[in-house]
């Protein structure tokens, strides 16, 4: 018999959607030429450059000269944090960013703190939300820019974007009409269920990433409203009005614009199939379960992620249980990373770091079925009940404080992958 | 002439079959992060878990490492052979990832096998013992398994203090840099021989100093010293 596999990880990405992939065929061989050229073969490829920006326009609500490709939803991040760092830097050096951005907003911004800029980042409430009232405090006229993901990847905590845009708008107002801050949001990985309408959200730049919602990988966006001035991150040839210069990537771009068309007509379908699943799962675990904890905004969360936190048992070895049994998923543990560092966003949540060792993310998908989840609801408990008698925990969850003092860092004093970060 | 050069390729490509790769190999040193087989098979049918809670009377000693906020966190029970000085029992439990529960799950077996170790022996196991046994680890867990070889140490100096052998508790003072951690100044020196030079990263291996920034310095004056040591004198 064919072992099953259950795929739960489509944080991470999706799989390509067969009729999105059909589109894209012709523009490998038949149809390969470069867009900047003119042409008959040229045309044909600016054509499709084209409809694919105007479906992604019209999804987005705004103009399809306000798009830009990019390789990546890092990439842009990249160009909307740095770019308008650069742009702007005569006119100030204060950045706003959450603490739970991607990596690709992070480190850019660790990159900028280095140039001479200052970096606030805001905290983050017990259940995963950025309070508004946080950015009217943080932002000044020195402010460039403000981001706040739309939904982080750990969690999927939806953030309320356009309570925090139109504080920055009123603050712009108030400011005698200025243009900056810019408001910013990562909606890479909230693009497939939730509203990325940007008048609606009131956002002036916005990243998008075509894999996490059934599209092709090596290609994201960013939405640069009509009078947002970035600086380039990369030069070249002046393609893309100069704000990303390289030829096009036509096969990606057209499979973009077709998995974002799709995607717009079956959201509510999707967001019903896997919110259905997704809470029959996370009653499911709750109930056969003892000692576990939900992470992230209880029902402010994208309608297809599930984050818990198991006690006394790490996150990397229920992953390799559960993938032994063909089900795969994704864990926030120190072990699971390059670096042996638990997830920051995770930890930004106030979790303890028992709690995020023991953090499991399941993340459903379009394709994901009834019967996948009662093949996990069968399997996990059991997992579950194996690795805590292979551990000699015995940690209490109503004494989350307690548990991470004295008896987790040994002497009373803060773990390494803490104090690291303090030192210079 | 056609058969001849037909045959050729095909002997080739049998003997290329037999190369076995890992499934995952990192693209940037080559290494490879998944486990090795024997790592798995010590991940998914453990030896020696103590399934049932001990009562008191059953182990003669038991020691305990490790903290839950770094992730790891190893117990084992020991009984000892008086007259021949040998373990004759090594149960254990670990809080941690497949490496960390599959290197104690190996050290219980190296210790118990061949009707037993002997004590001096058994103090004497390196982390690189117990790797090598596994077929190896991937680099970045390394640090996993440092923890089997010092709770043993714990729980045999836990059964010298019992029975009065004070004489033969290895004075932990002496060698050991961190009391949390345990570790000591061969795990420094083998941190640096396997290529960690700077304090960040043999605490990456180690978490030497977690929770105990006093020992630092006395880490780094290591790691200057075996760094000279093995890679001649610092360029600066």
């Amino acid at each position: 018999m064919k072992k099953r596999r259950v795929y739960l990880d489509n944080a991470s990405t999706t799989p390509l959607d067969p009729r999105v992939l059909r589109a894209m065929e012709p523009y490998f061989l038949k149809d390969f030429a470069n867009p900047s050229t003119l042409y008959e073969f040229g045309r044909i490829a600016q054509k499709a450059v084209r409809r694919s920006l105007e479906k992604i326009a019209s999804v987005l609500n705004c103009l399809p000269e306000e798009f830009i490709f990019t390789g990546s939803a890092t990439e842009s991040d990249n160009l909307a944090i740095i770019g308008a760092a650069h742009e702007h830097k005569k006119e100030g050096n204060r950045i706003v960013i959450s603490s739970l951005e991607h990596k690709g907003m992070l480190t850019a911004c660790f990159a900028l703190e280095k140039e001479g800029f200052e970096i606030i980042k805001l905290p983050v409430g017990k259940d995963g939300l950025v309070d508004p009232e946080e950015v009217r405090k943080n932002i000044n006229d020195k402010t460039i820019i403000v981001s706040v993901t739309m939904a982080d990847s750990e969690t999927g905590t939806l953030q309320p974007i356009s309570a925090i845009a139109s504080i920055v708008k009123s603050f712009r107002e108030n400011n005698g009409n200025k243009k900056l801050p810019y408001i910013h949001t990562d909606a890479s990985q909230a693009a497939a269920y939730a509203n990325i309408d940007v008048e609606k959200l009131g956002v002036d730049l916005m990243t998008l990433s075509a894999h996490k919602m059934r599209g092709p990988k090596g290609i994201g966006g960013l939405y640069v409203r009509r009078g947002v001035k970035l600086s380039p991150v990369i030069y070249g040839g002046g393609q893309q009005g100069g704000l990303r210069s390289g030829t096009e990537n036509v096969p990606a771009i057209v499979g973009f614009g077709e998995a974002m068309r799709r995607n717009e007509i079956y959201k509510k379908k999707n967001s019903d199939h896997v919110k259905r699943l997704r809470d029959t799962l996370e009653k499911g675990i709750f109930k056969s379960i003892d000692k576990i904890v939900l992470n992230g905004h209880p029902i402010k969360r994208l309608p297809n992620f599930l984050n818990i936190s198991v006690l006394d048992i790490e996150g990397e070895s229920m992953l390799l249980e559960l993938d032994e049994h063909g089900i795969m998923v994704n864990t926030g543990s120190a072990c699971n990373s390059e670096s042996l560092e638990p997830s920051y966003v995770l930890t930004a949540l106030h979790n303890s770091y028992e709690f995020v060792h023991g953090s499991i993310r399941f993340t459903l998908g379009a394709d994901t079925k009834s019967s996948d989840i009662t093949h996990v609801l069968k399997l996990f408990p059991k997992i579950v009940e194996r690795l805590r008698k292979i551990s000699p925990l015995s940690l209490s969850i109503n004494d989350k404080k307690t548990v991470s003092d004295p008896r987790a860092f040994v002497g009373g004093r803060t773990p390494h992958f803490l104090r690291k970060k303090s030192s210079p | 002439m056609k058969t001849k050069t037909n045959k050729k390729p095909i002997e080739k490509r049998s003997i290329k079959k037999k190369i076995i790769k890992p499934d995952v190999v990192n693209k940037y040193d080559g290494g490879s992060w998944a486990y090795s087989p024997k790592v798995r098979k010590h991940f998914f049918s453990p030896k020696n878990l103590l399934w049932e809670n001990p009562k008191d009377a059953d182990y003669d000693t038991d020691g305990v490492v490790g903290s839950p906020a770094c992730g790891d966190v190893m117990r084992i029970w020991l009984n000892i052979n008086p007259k021949k000085d040998t373990i004759t029992d090594f149960k254990w439990r670990t809080f941690g990832c497949a490496s960390a529960i599959a290197a104690t799950s190996m050290l219980s077996v190296m210790v118990t096998e061949k009707k037993g170790m002997k004590i001096d022996k058994a103090l004497a196991i390196t982390p690189q013992d117990i790797i090598a046994r596994l077929n190896g680890l991937p680099d970045r867990k390394i640090h996993c398994s440092v923890l089997g070889d010092k709770a043993l140490r714990v729980a045999i100096n836990n059964w010298f203090k019992k029975t009065g052998q004070l004489s033969r508790i290895v004075n932990e003072g002496e060698r050991v840099v961190d009391p949390n951690t345990k570790v000591t100044e061969a795990d420094i020196e083998e941190a640096v021989l396997e290529g960690a030079r700077t304090l960040v990263a043999v605490q990456r291996r180690t978490k030497v100093g977690i929770g105990n920034p006093e020992c630092l310095l006395r880490v780094e004056e290591l790691i200057r010293f075996y760094r000279e040591k093995y890679y001649g004198p610092d360029t600066e």
